[in-house]
């Protein structure tokens, strides 16, 4: 057997632990032994390529993989699960790196017209992948502001960003021993990675991670077409799928579609035409405990504010504390709840609440009336009712977590100022909603010394 | 059948096989399923080895050390902190 045969068999086995790891994925019994698998994959893979018989020096390889290995390790663990996001954003901007270099070096004189469009869309998907996550990265993590930034013109500098791009991809196409016109190409996708992730605020985060991922798939799968590799095309078409998924789940969950998330945002509300009636009545930590201690079936809906004051493991001790006083306790996850899909359920698992614990929202809704205390906890247009009542609200039409069917609301909030959407939230002048003021942590920090 | 049209084919296949299998994951395990995407994604390892290995020092081979670098902290960082959100996920025990 030739090695080259080897290597493609190698590939072949790959592909097959990727597809058996991601399809482990959709149970959480099995999902952590898939992510072993689809890792066999990866070494599987890896393995192959080394037999390559134009390897002939193993030193820089060797040096490569030390070193991106041994940051990977430590970010890995270093990591808190309230930064999930910005780490996983930051990591589609490497794969889309990578994937931008491969292109890049895969440009030999004797390319073809189709190696050289291969060439261009990896060098591209992966520019734009890179800086669209390191802007991403910027905004999650608040070392730039997490608002949108727009200003005025930006359409005209983004379109003629995309005609640069196509311009030089046609004349880097025509002229590939020209390198001015790959670094233009190279330059300008950079741009318009930052330029597309700029105007989008920091609640529409999930899309844009969901998407980023997708990209630094689809990145591989175009290095895999310049250099002419199965691997990267399936590994890459895999991962790229599961991107485009999630992007559509964050989507519907927010009853927007894509062009409008990416291109117009919340900028053009107007506050007027809310007029909510009622008045906003606040309760006291003592009194909110005894409710809760009557109480035999409470949901809480935990929102991106549970994230920042970092409240899952005091939330965890509550729902012990609700337990053994005979109360049933669930956990009402909207789909876009916190800054990437999945991310309340990550924060909970780690604060040790089991996964059977936590509903989906169409599996909450239909059991609120049950309820006898809704605790929103740092949430705010997820529960907003005005998306099934106000039909000039902005967020009309979107699916949210009915809270104010239960019997009582708590509402645990920082102060009175709205959403990341600016929107007015008729949930908190109900007659059912009690408001709760102060950081979330220490409320229920307060809530658990009453019970002791 | 080779070439492109080989590739193309591949490609199509592993879309609608991409859709299949996502569309089965729980929304619970939507992050570890991103992480553990993007640990995939750094595939480009595999491409990037050949290029970073031949030996002659000219620009290719620089750019092939820099693309496995970063794609081996996207492998080694995203399966690990897929494998360290997953530890966490239980069932509860009666």
């Amino acid at each position: 057997m030739t090695t080259a045969l080897m290597t493609q068999l190698g590939y072949v086995i790959s592909a097959g632990l990727f597809i058996f790891g991601l399809k482990m994925l959709g149970s959480p019994a099995t999902a952590r032994r898939g992510n072993m698998v689809s890792a066999i994959g990866m070494l599987v893979a890896i393995i192959a390529a080394l037999l390559d018989q134009g390897i002939v020096d193993f030193t820089w390889i060797a040096a490569g993989m030390v070193v991106g290995g041994a940051v990977g390790a430590i970010a890995a663990r270093a990591v808190a699960m309230t930064s999930m996001p910005e780490m996983v954003a930051l990591f589609n901007g490497l794969g889309g790196a990578a994937s931008l270099l491969v292109g890049w070096a895969a440009l030999s004189p004797d390319a073809g017209v189709f190696t050289l469009v291969t060439i261009v869309l990896s060098i591209l998907i992966g520019g734009v992948t890179l800086t669209g996550s390191l802007v991403a990265y910027g905004k999650l993590s608040e070392t730039i502001g997490s608002g949108a930034i727009t200003f005025s013109g930006q359409q005209i500098v983004n379109s003629l960003v995309v005609l640069g791009i196509l311009g030089g991809a046609a004349m880097f196409c025509m002229n590939p021993t020209d390198p001015n016109w790959l670094y233009m190409v190279i330059g300008l996708a950079l741009l318009f990675g930052i330029m597309a992730v700029i105007p989008i605020g920091g609640a529409d985060m999930p899309v844009v991670i969901s998407l980023l991922n997708s990209y630094s798939g689809l990145a591989a799968c175009a290095a895999g077409f310049a250099i002419n590799n199965n691997a990267l095309i399936v590994a890459g078409s895999l991962v790229g799928a599961s991107g485009i998924i999630l992007t559509q789940i964050m989507c519907k969950a927010m009853n927007r579609s894509l062009s409008n998330v990416l291109f117009s945002g919340f900028a053009s509300v107007s506050s007027e035409e809310t007029v909510v009636e009622g008045e906003i009545k606040p309760i006291s930590v003592e009194d909110a405990y005894y409710v809760l201690e009557a109480a035999t079936n409470v949901a809480i809906i935990p929102g991106y504010g549970m994230a920042v004051a970092q409240a899952q493991h005091v939330v965890k001790e509550l729902t012990e504390l609700l337990e053994n006083n005979g109360c049933e306790v669930n956990f009402g996850i909207h789909p876009v709840a916190g800054r990437m899909p999945g991310h309340m359920n990550v924060l909970l698992a780690e604060a040790d609440v089991p996964y059977d614990q936590l509903l989906e929202m169409d599996e909450i809704n239909p059991r609120m009336e049950m309820v006898d205390v809704a605790i929103v906890i740092g949430a705010n247009d997820v529960v907003n009712p005005a998306a099934r009542e106000v039909e000039s609200s902005p967020i009309y039409g979107m699916p949210v977590i009915n809270v104010a069917d239960a019997r009582t609301v708590f509402v645990l909030k920082r102060s009175m100022a709205s959403g990341f959407a600016g929107i007015e939230n008729p949930l908190f002048y109900k007659d059912n909603t009690r408001m709760l003021f102060g950081d979330a942590k220490e409320s229920i920090g307060g809530l658990i010394r009453e019970f002791s | 059948m080779s070439g492109a049209e080989y590739l193309l084919f591949i490609l199509m296949l592993s879309i609608f096989l991409g859709f299949e299998l996502i569309n089965k994951v729980p929304a619970t395990l939507h992050t570890p399923l991103m992480s553990g995407a993007n640990a995939i994604s750094g595939i480009t390892v595999v491409g990037a080895v050949a290029l970073a290995g031949t030996g002659s020092e000219n620009m290719a081979m620089w750019l092939g050390v820099g693309a496995v670098t970063l794609a081996s902290i996207n492998v080694v960082g995203g399966y690990m902190v897929t494998d360290r959100m997953l530890g966490f996920f239980k069932k509860k025990e009666d």
